[in-house]
């Protein structure tokens, strides 16, 4: 398998120089570069990560002080209100924050940014397989970004019908006022980040699959890169099925057919047309996908904190082999659970109880790579660096979001807290707590590699204690609301009795919230000043082993100046014998040396 | 700074831990249950809270101590060279899988008590839900709906106690969702299919009904009210609701009278 990569590609001897200039627009906007075309991806996805917070404050501002002005930017937005949110425009926060967190930041950071980015220089390829399909997935999700800007512009407004999308308030246009034109753009918006998602997949597959250096076998890629193939297969297998479910939605809304309406609607007045449809058929399209997605928005962080865990505790990563078994477990079963998301639905009960086992079951694979996580860093010499403390607070917070997990997971319990802030809790800290946190010390960690210049540790000590007080301070309170019942998704929860008490603990959160969100200025100004005057990296400012440190920081076109030849896994940290306490992927072994056994 | 971050880090459980034991005294928990079966949810509720209150706690706490005791600027022992441990792996396989699968089944009957084993008797009241409405239709003294006689009212759901409730819930519009937080029940309303929901209130009061799916920008103030009463008062309730309601009109049509009072 290995030798396909010297075939593959042309320019294997590697010259950076010895390539035909592509020219500013070739080099910098429409890049074959799988190097760029990540930084791209990184830098669209966080400039929606700002996007996506600030819609979110706006949620929490409406959560802590309901029809109140918002200081300094509410007469700015809106102006017509008074200065105040109006609940047409809170459920369109609730819509569009998810969306955009989900489909603009999660996924394509994650796999557009570090997948881009890390794939070929941990695998040891010069690029990606496909280089202009990987282009494309990256222009693709332009139009995307500009119908969601769009919608909010349209009359009626943006989609307001939840991140979920659930008919029949979304395919009946007079439903709601985010019904009318807003919902179709956000469909049409979602079907270009499919497109986008699916031609990064299919890359990444192919890559990972054929272009391994020579010595690159399966059970020596990283965890980063086994958890990118994982997701990739999941893209590939569940994607078509919320493709369809998209179309089935915009043929609805304009062309009168009535997949998920049923016979007989007269919403606000207005026949909803021939009928004969079914609204717990979305859920099921929907779901299908979008649990999986779930795994798609969590794998890859995992990947990533693994190889940050491992680096910094100087230690080999404990239990390689399960740690794959388990990423491919919950890959597996994360097909056949998506029916949690439905206890309440109307589903038959009966399907509830199969569903709530397969879940019940999900949680074995979660739970073997938390303790294989503390495995590794027990006996260590652990270095506190920026993107470690990141790494050791995603296994932290990951065991809340895991357990809470559990609670909806069995059916009758789920009866209280579905669709309370219990779950905003629980998916808050698996892809807040978690994700984002692994995303955090993924910058720290592959800044160097990406631009060749190291960020400031303190500064980013300081944002990542802040970060991590305040995302608790937001987060943690939220369980307890969800234990009192608070529902989801309410512009105004005080003016009811069961409510009106849990009004002070909100607006302490709200308060943790807006100092997490001011917190992220360190973040980006450690990365813009470390861009231009961070210290000069080297080539292996961490003493790490996977193959990206080989590379040049950053790496020219083409990532290698040799041909990478492997000859061991990438997690062989304290090898006895050895004068240094790392023994990098690429180092030949000595004369005489045996072989590392075979680990399970 | 390794015991520093270790002290960070123990916050978590401590302050985890803490705030569920502080929440249940300043009343920022479960609301009172007055329903028959709502035991078997709260104890469920305690149950796994219980377990995983210590699946939490240990981790963490073996997190903690491993940033205190294994911070590379002052741990001088060796490095624990190894791979990992197939034994150990093993162990904590089948140990979470064993309690997982208990919890799974531990928890089935509850589920069919609540939401599988409808009772076998006439619905008490249908409940169509709307944006931003419950409308509520009484059988009338033929005691059957979608007669002639069918009373009709909105928003306040009166149900005699101690005695079973059956409920057909349906949506006119759009998608809505039943929620009784004190009667610890929650069925989601889908147009076009009718959903019976059944429970048994235990104590005299009034309550919040709340409409728990998202269901348009009113969905915030899709407020109803659940009046639970005894036999003779909710007969009392109901011969007047009739009375009023067969002075008003001969042949009342729903979508007209059911908003007056």
């Amino acid at each position: 398998m290995s030798t396909l990569v010297a075939g593959s590609h042309a320019h294997d001897d590697a010259h950076p120089g010895g390539h035909a200039q592509p020219g500013f627009f070739g080099t910098y906007v429409f890049s074959l570069d799988h190097k760029v075309i990540g930084i791209q991806f990184l830098f669209s996805t966080l400039l929606w990560l700002v996007v996506g917070g600030l819609l979110a404050l706006g949620v929490r501002w409406q959560l802590a002080w309901p029809w109140t002005e918002m200081p300094i930017i509410g007469k700015m937005l809106f102006a017509g209100e008074g200065g105040q949110i109006s609940p047409e425009f809170y459920t369109m926060l609730v819509t569009c924050t998810p969306s955009v967190m989900i489909f603009f930041v999660i996924i394509p950071i994650l796999a557009g940014a570090f997948g881009n980015f890390l794939i070929p220089l941990m695998v040891g390829a010069d690029d990606m397989a496909f280089p202009t399909l990987n282009m494309l997935s990256y222009w693709f999700m332009w139009p995307a970004f500009i119908l969601m800007i769009c919608s909010f512009f349209v009359e009626g407004g943006a989609a307001a019908a939840g991140w979920t999308g659930y008919p029949t308030l979304t395919a009946v246009k007079t439903a709601s006022p985010g019904s009318m034109n807003g919902q179709t753009l956000w469909l049409f918006a979602l079907i270009f980040v499919g497109i986008s998602s699916m031609m990064g997949s299919v890359n990444y597959m192919t890559t990972i699959i054929q272009m391994r250096a020579p010595g690159m076998t399966m059970f020596r890629l990283p965890m980063t890169i086994w958890a990118m193939f994982i997701t990739a297969v999941l893209q590939a297998f569940a994607l078509p099925v919320l493709t369809a479910a998209l179309f089935m939605q915009v043929l609805d809304r304009l062309i009168g057919t009535s997949f998920f309406v049923p016979e007989g609607l007269i919403v606000n007045g207005v026949s909803a047309g021939a009928g004969g449809g079914q609204p717990l058929l979305w859920q099921h399209l929907f779901w299908f996908y979008s649990h999986p997605a779930v795994y798609i928005m969590i794998l890859p962080a995992m990947g990533m904190v693994s190889d940050i865990l491992t680096t910094f505790a100087r230690k080999p990563l404990f239990g390689y082999k399960p740690m794959v078994y388990s990423i491919s477990g919950i890959a597996g079963l994360g097909f056949i659970v998506w029916g949690h998301h439905m206890f309440m639905s109307g589903m038959n009960p009966a399907l509830g109880t199969t569903f709530m086992v397969s879940t019940m079951m999900i949680a074995l694979p979660s739970a073997i790579k938390v303790f294989n996580w503390l495995g590794t860093l027990w006996g260590g010499k652990l270095q506190f660096t920026t993107p470690m403390l990141f790494a050791m607070s995603f296994v932290s917070m990951f065991i809340i979001g895991g357990l809470s997990g559990i609670f909806m997971a069995a059916t009758p319990v789920d009866i209280f807290i579905h669709d309370t802030y219990f779950i905003v809790a629980h998916f808050h800290y698996v892809l807040f707590a978690g994700t984002a946190m692994g995303v955090f010390g993924g910058i720290y960690y592959w800044f160097p590699k990406m631009f060749g210049r190291m960020m400031n540790d303190s500064v980013g000590k300081v944002h990542f204690f802040l970060t991590f007080i305040f995302l608790n301070g937001t987060f943690y309170p939220m369980h307890i609301l969800g234990v009192g019942g608070f529902p989801r998704r309410y512009a105004d929860p005080y003016h009811w009795e069961t409510f009106t008490h849990l009004q002070p603990m909100n607006q302490f959160m709200t308060i943790c919230a807006i100092s997490m969100g001011l917190s992220q200025i360190l973040l980006f100004a450690n990365m813009g000043y470390s861009l231009f005057f961070g210290p000069l990296a080297g080539r292996n400012p961490w003493n790490a082993n996977s193959l990206e440190w080989m590379a040049p920081s950053p790496p020219g076109h083409g990532n290698f100046d040799a041909q990478p030849i492997v000859y061991r896994g990438p997690y062989e940290y304290n090898t006895p014998g050895r004068d240094t306490d790392f023994y990098p992927q690429w180092e030949p072994p000595k004369p005489g040396e045996q072989p590392p056994p075979d680990h399970h | 700074m390794g015991k520093f971050w270790g002290v960070l880090f123990l916050t978590v459980p401590v302050l985890g831990v803490g705030l569920f034991a502080w929440a249940p005294f300043a009343n920022h928990w479960l609301p009172e249950d007055v329903s028959s079966h709502g035991h078997e949810i709260d104890h469920l509720f305690y149950f796994i809270l219980g377990l995983t209150g210590v699946v939490f706690v240990i981790p963490e706490m073996a997190l903690f101590w491993f940033i205190w005791r294994y911070d590379g600027a002052t741990n001088t022992s060796p490095v624990k060279f190894t791979h990992g441990s197939h034994n150990l792996e093993i162990v904590w396989t089948i140990l979470p899988a064993a309690t997982l699968l208990f919890i799974a089944i531990y928890q089935m009957n509850a589920w069919t008590d609540i939401k599988m084993n409808k009772p076998d008797m006439a619905y008490t009241v249908e409940v169509t839900a709307r944006q931003f409405e419950w409308r509520l239709r009484y059988p009338g003294p033929d005691g059957a709906l979608g007669t002639q006689d069918d009373l009709y009212h909105v928003n306040e759901l009166h149900v005699p106690v101690d005695e079973m409730v059956l409920v057909k819930l349906d949506s006119a519009d759009v998608l809505h969702d039943f929620f009784l937080p004190h009667m610890r029940i929650k069925q989601d309303a889908v147009p076009g299919t009718s959903i019976p929901v059944w429970f048994k209130p235990k104590k005299i009061g009034e309550h919040d009904l709340v409409c728990a799916e998202l269901c348009g920008w009113g969905h915030y103030k899709m407020k109803g009210r659940i009046i639970i009463e005894s036999r003779e008062d909710y007969d009392k309730w109901l011969a007047g609701l009739q009375q009023r309601q067969n002075t008003t009109s001969d042949a009342p049509a729903a979508d007209e009278t059911a908003g007056n009072e």
